[in-house]
């Protein structure tokens, strides 16, 4: 029997105001360990949000997010942020790597947060992380004298740092040309295939293909859920009607 | 949360903004090298101004007087009295057994205690001005004064050279174009009236001393009072002059006599410097607050431009507080450099200002301004400086650690 790595039971996320909007509206999922799966879907269908309240970024109106074992709906926000911290990993669209600090320090940022390792071990594993991503020659150079793709893959490297049972990834290709997305699919797909459970979020067909379970999100819902062979070309969907 | 990395982060934010950090440093600076430079000036001028005042006059001063009327036999007999017009002092008669007493203090007082009796007179020599005659037993006055140190002609003693001596201040003897040897009428409010030679002349260094007031022996007074054997007041000098108003009390309540401490004597003067540095005080907190808003403009910039980075910290899991403790570190450190300035500033400021003299009309010399060094205003400004900064950072940085991370990174997205 698989093992769970992160649930969701009844997810709802909604914005009340003049007018309320249900961003997720009642998701219940099981991502397994070690499983790649990708949430598609039009704009403002909601798959960043489910995205956002997998990684506890966000907090749920209702519903449970359990990951690990551990439910969540209860934690305060320091323990969410603990969480975050030791059992998440996050890639996002932009880079979001601190300017003023070399490929290598933001990659030591969550370890350092944490602050379990040595000094020593933490330099090792960066520079491990850094290596194994092909940026060992750029260890010490800042954001602005990367590419487009290395900044991302030290992104990546960011994210695995605090070895994470989880990788959640918000279209992280979606500022790359065609080489870099490509780079950047290989990781991820390799990262789940080493046993961690990947959540990207994409537009990307092809990115989608390479996922073990496709999720298309329509409204806030699961519409259409893909897996192994029987990965389809993604349907057509009309926008959601709270756009 | 490592505190390491909160204090790297906060480092290599103020220093790769040198132009903005400069100036909230300056700005710190300033503040604080002022701050020190006024407390200087202030305390300076206030001690030296209480040293004179000290200096010039007894420490506690035994008066022949009480402070309450005495109690009256109806108020022993009965529980509730009503009486009017009781007289307090209707005559002065003096200390009774002031050799007695003095030699009672002697025992236990950290000081020593002399005999003086003080009367009014008038000085006639070519024109006439109202004095005060305090007339003194020269062996035991230079025990309880700085008569013998303020001495610009003659001593102390050359009292007892000549029948009728006195030794009058400088500033009265140019007043009345009087110089050593000059013969001068003393007249008292009896109408007795004696001629006395003038044996020396003091500077005190205050104008109402140096201009209003005599010395003669005890016997001169006491013929210009009309009572021979007098003694009207005891002269009580301290060790410690800061604990007067301690040791006036017990002398009251040991021998009666009303007692007044110098500070007493001075109050009105003394709760004028309270205000005066209330004043200061308000001005100077004024001007570290005003320092402070650079600080806050500074980390208001910070924290604006640093949206991402904030949200991107919290999304990787720092906690809100370690983020916002950033933020403060870096007016921490704004506030320490700037502290650090601000002292040798401060320092320099005071240095300068103690070079300066200024003209003394009464004393006719160069008095150099006087400045107070002392570390407590250093640390005072120093503090509350550091206070006001983080306080400063405290608010911009609450309100930029507060926003949602989802919605910088969507925004960015």
């Amino acid at each position: 029997m698989n093992e769970i790595a992160l649930q969701a039971v009844g997810l709802v996320r909604r914005i009340e105001g003049a007018v309320s909007h249900t961003l997720v509206n009642g998701i219940d999922l099981a991502v397994n360990k070690g499983e790649f799966v990708a949430i598609t879907g039009p704009s403002g269908s909601g798959k960043s949000s489910l995205l956002y309240l997998l990684g506890l970024l966000d907090a749920p109106t209702d519903g449970e997010v359990i990951i690990c074992g551990q439910p969540t709906s209860k934690l305060s926000e320091d323990d969410r942020a603990h969480v975050r911290l030791t059992k998440c990993g996050f890639v996002f669209q932009f880079h979001f790597l601190l300017p003023e600090f070399t490929s290598l320090e933001n990659v030591l940022l969550p370890m350092r947060a944490e602050g379990k390792m040595s000094e020593k071990d933490m330099q090792a594993r960066g520079l491990d992380l850094l290596g194994s991503l092909g940026l060992q020659d750029h260890a010490q150079k800042r954001p602005n004298q990367l590419s487009g793709g290395q900044r991302q893959r030290v992104a990546i490297a960011r994210a695995l740092s605090n070895r994470p049972e989880i990788i959640v990834a918000d279209e992280p290709t979606g500022a790359l040309d065609t080489s870099s997305t490509e780079q950047v699919f290989s990781i991820l797909r390799e990262i789940a295939d080493q046993g961690r459970t990947v959540v990207v979020v994409t537009h990307d067909p092809a990115l989608a293909a390479r996922a073990d379970r496709r999720l298309h999100i329509v409204d806030g819902k699961i519409a259409q859920t893909f897996e192994g062979q029987k990965l389809a070309p993604e349907p057509t969907v009309a926008a959601p009607t709270d756009l | 949360m490592a505190g390491n990395l909160l204090v790297n982060i906060a480092w290599t934010h103020v220093t790769t903004r040198v132009r903005q950090t400069l100036v909230g440093m300056a700005g710190v600076a300033m503040g604080v090298g002022f701050t020190i430079m006024m407390a200087g000036l202030m305390e300076g001028s206030q001690i030296d101004f209480l040293r004179q005042l000290v200096d010039t006059m007894p420490h506690v001063t035994v008066q022949d007087e009480r402070r309450a009327a005495p109690v009256q036999p109806a108020d022993r007999e009965y529980g509730a009295v009503q009486m009017s017009n009781v007289a307090n002092v209707n005559n002065r008669p003096g200390i009774r057994y002031p050799e007695s007493m003095m030699a009672s203090l002697r025992s236990w007082l950290p000081g020593d205690v002399a005999p003086s009796v003080r009367t009014t007179a008038i000085i006639d020599h070519g024109g006439r001005v109202g004095i005060t005659l305090i007339g003194i037993d020269p062996r035991l006055e230079v025990r309880v004064s700085k008569l013998a140190s303020q001495m610009r002609e003659g001593q102390v003693s050359d009292l007892q050279r000549a029948p009728n001596a006195v030794i009058i201040g400088v500033a009265l003897a140019d007043k009345l174009a009087i110089k050593t040897g000059d013969t001068v009428s003393l007249i008292g409010g009896q109408g007795t009236q004696v001629s006395a030679t003038v044996v020396g002349m003091f500077r005190s260094g205050l104008k109402r001393v140096d201009e209003g007031q005599i010395y003669a022996t005890l016997g001169t007074a006491q013929v210009m009072i009309g009572q021979s054997g007098i003694v009207n007041e005891l002269r009580v000098r301290l060790n410690n002059p800061l604990i007067a108003d301690v040791i006036a009390k017990r002398v009251e309540g040991q021998i009666g006599y009303k007692s007044v401490s110098w500070q007493e004597a001075n109050s009105d003067l003394l709760s004028s410097f309270a205000v005066r540095d209330f004043i200061v005080l308000t001005v100077m907190g004024a001007m570290l607050l005003t320092s402070s808003f650079a600080t806050y403009n500074i980390i208001s910039t910070i924290t604006n431009e640093k949206r991402q980075d904030i949200a991107i910290m919290k999304s990787l899991g720092m906690r809100e507080t370690a983020v916002r403790s950033i933020f403060i570190m870096e007016a921490a450190i704004i506030g320490l450099v700037g502290m650090i300035a601000g002292w040798a500033i401060g320092y320099a400021l005071c240095y300068g200002w103690s070079q300066i003299t200024i003209y003394n009309t009464l004393t006719g010399t160069n008095v150099p301004i006087s400045i107070y060094y002392s570390p407590r205003h250093y640390l005072i400004a120093g503090g509350i400086s550091l206070l006001c900064c983080t306080g400063a950072a405290f608010f911009p940085a609450r309100k930029a650690t507060r926003v949602h991370p989802v919605e910088i990174i969507r925004g960015a997205s």
